[in-house]
């Protein structure tokens, strides 16, 4: 076997795909019209798999506070945060941060992967343990990995589950950071957030709730599922990113902790990467001013997203257990995701194909995110061609 | 502390509830190339040895995890550090 010839399985699977057309994971947007539409295959194509909850990427206030920035910073740092790369404007940013979540402390890092990852990987050293929900994000496990902690999982979701492992850590439990998300990403599901947090008060762990896709839809003040549950003073490390809410790219920390200030000589993901562009930087600044300023946001979003989960619900799909502004559709078999996912785009409609094992289970997922720049009428027209493929499946005598 | 055999006896005992009706678990059957686990059996089937045992397997270890005789090994191991 020689170096290469691990990607031969990928090799197939990518020439599989691409037997049906355009492949699913390399799709290009001709032209970005909206938050909402691009042009696809030279079709105006409606977004509905972008995680632009709020839709911000086009705000005028986030453009015009990005430009004035490129104009008068630069198109770049060009260094760390640690040594070239902190402007006032980083600096300012983690101020906004920390007043936004009431929190001592923020740190800002380039992307949101490697925010998480950088957490995880510098609070747990070796003699710690790691416990993290078994459908955790690839920048947890990455993390993990890193971190050198012995690192266990409980079952997605589970307490129960979470309480056991701690009760078997016995004295270790005080050595153990426990890691959630707010909502996660692939389903839709929340976290069960007070059960979980009492559970870790009562063993003396550590929490970091990951909120990249619970920012800006959760809250009076679009602080996430802590502060929608009023738990947010029980959370010791909140990350988070730039890139879904707030329209932008980079990832954050807060705490109330001192020591995370000692995380900027530690994180490697921090250290060893150059620091987010001023311009990206002055576009978050804007959209968490408008986080605050606009919860008619959050309102639109919500609204959206209902009237999708129940729409395709009539319609006679399985979806995720809850309903949000992620909305997975199972489809139980790859061939017919594929095939339905060309369809829909065919239709004008974007959704993400995602097929095991990056799914919680051994079905596929037509993965669609809703957004508050989306129209009544989009949301109707999404539903309107999810349900057309089912009734060319009944049309035709196949079941469901 | 469970012996080699105890701790096989049980790994074969719960893989006989993934395999299929008539398949059986030998010692040096791989897990994955030979009974065909997938990685969500192979994380239910983790679990449930577990909680069988009342010990967690540190993720860590599991890529090591080829064989049932691998499975084995590593549960005596872990159950003699955790005392279980």
């Amino acid at each position: 076997m020689s170096l290469l010839d691990k990607f031969s399985a990928f090799a197939r699977l990518r020439d599989e795909l691409l037997q049906h057309g355009t492949l699913p994971f390399g799709v290009v947007t001709e032209r970005i019209l909206s938050p909402t539409e691009g042009i696809v295959q030279g079709r105006r194509t409606i977004l509905a798999g972008t995680n632009n909850y709020l839709g911000l990427t086009f705000a005028p206030e986030c453009i015009e506070a990005g430009r004035n920035a490129l104009t008068e910073e630069g198109t770049g740092t060009t260094g760390s945060r640690m040594a070239n790369g902190t402007y006032a404007a980083h600096a300012a940013l983690e101020k906004d941060l920390a007043e936004f979540f009431g929190r001592e402390y923020a740190l800002v890092f380039t992307t949101g992967f490697l925010a998480t990852m950088g957490m995880v990987s510098s609070l747990a050293g070796r003699e710690d343990v790691l416990l993290i929900d078994a459908d955790s994000h690839a920048s947890i496990y990455d993390g993990c990995r890193l971190s050198g902690a012995e690192v266990i999982r409980f079952r997605h979701n589970d307490p129960a589950d979470l309480e056991k492992r701690l009760r078997r850590l016995g004295d270790r439990s005080r050595n153990t950071l426990v890691v959630a998300e707010g909502l996660y990403s692939m389903l839709g599901d929340q976290s069960p957030l007070a059960d979980i947090v009492a559970i870790k008060d009562e063993y003396g762990a550590c929490l970091l709730l990951d909120e990249a896709h619970s920012m800006g839809v959760f809250g009076n003040g679009g602080r996430g599922l802590a502060e929608a549950l009023d738990l947010e003073d029980r959370i010791d490390f909140v990350v988070g990113t730039f890139s879904k809410s707030l329209g932008s790219i980079g990832g954050f920390c807060v705490s109330n902790l001192p020591e995370l200030e000692l995380v900027r000589m530690t994180a490697r993901s921090y250290i060893f990467t150059a620091s987010p562009t001023p311009s990206v930087v002055a576009s978050t600044r804007a959209a968490l001013g408008l986080i605050r300023q606009r919860p008619e946001l959050r309102d639109k979003l919500w609204d959206n997203s209902r009237r999708l989960y129940d729409g395709l619900t009539r319609a006679g799909f399985r979806l995720g257990p809850q309903p949000g502004p992620v909305v997975a559709v199972f489809v139980d078999d790859t061939t017919k995701a594929v095939s339905w996912w060309h369809q829909l785009l065919d239709e004008g409609i974007y959704v993400n194909l995602v097929i095991p094992p990056a799914t919680p289970s051994t079905s596929c997922l037509l993965r669609c995110s809703m957004s508050a720049a989306h129209t009544t009428e989009q949301v109707d027209r999404i539903i309107g061609a999810f349900a057309s493929l089912l009734s060319e499946r009944r049309a035709a005598g196949t079941a469901v | 502390m469970a012996t080699y055999d105890d701790c096989l006896k049980l790994v074969r005992q719960i893989l006989g509830e993934h395999l299929e009706p008539g398949q059986t678990a030998g010692e040096k059957d791989a897990l994955a190339g030979d009974l065909g686990l997938g990685s969500l059996q192979m994380l239910e089937l983790v679990v449930e040895v577990e909680d069988a045992l009342d010990i967690s397997l540190p993720l860590n270890q599991l890529p090591e995890l080829q064989t049932v005789g691998d499975f084995a090994r590593m549960l005596v191991t872990v159950t003699g550090e955790s005392g279980a």
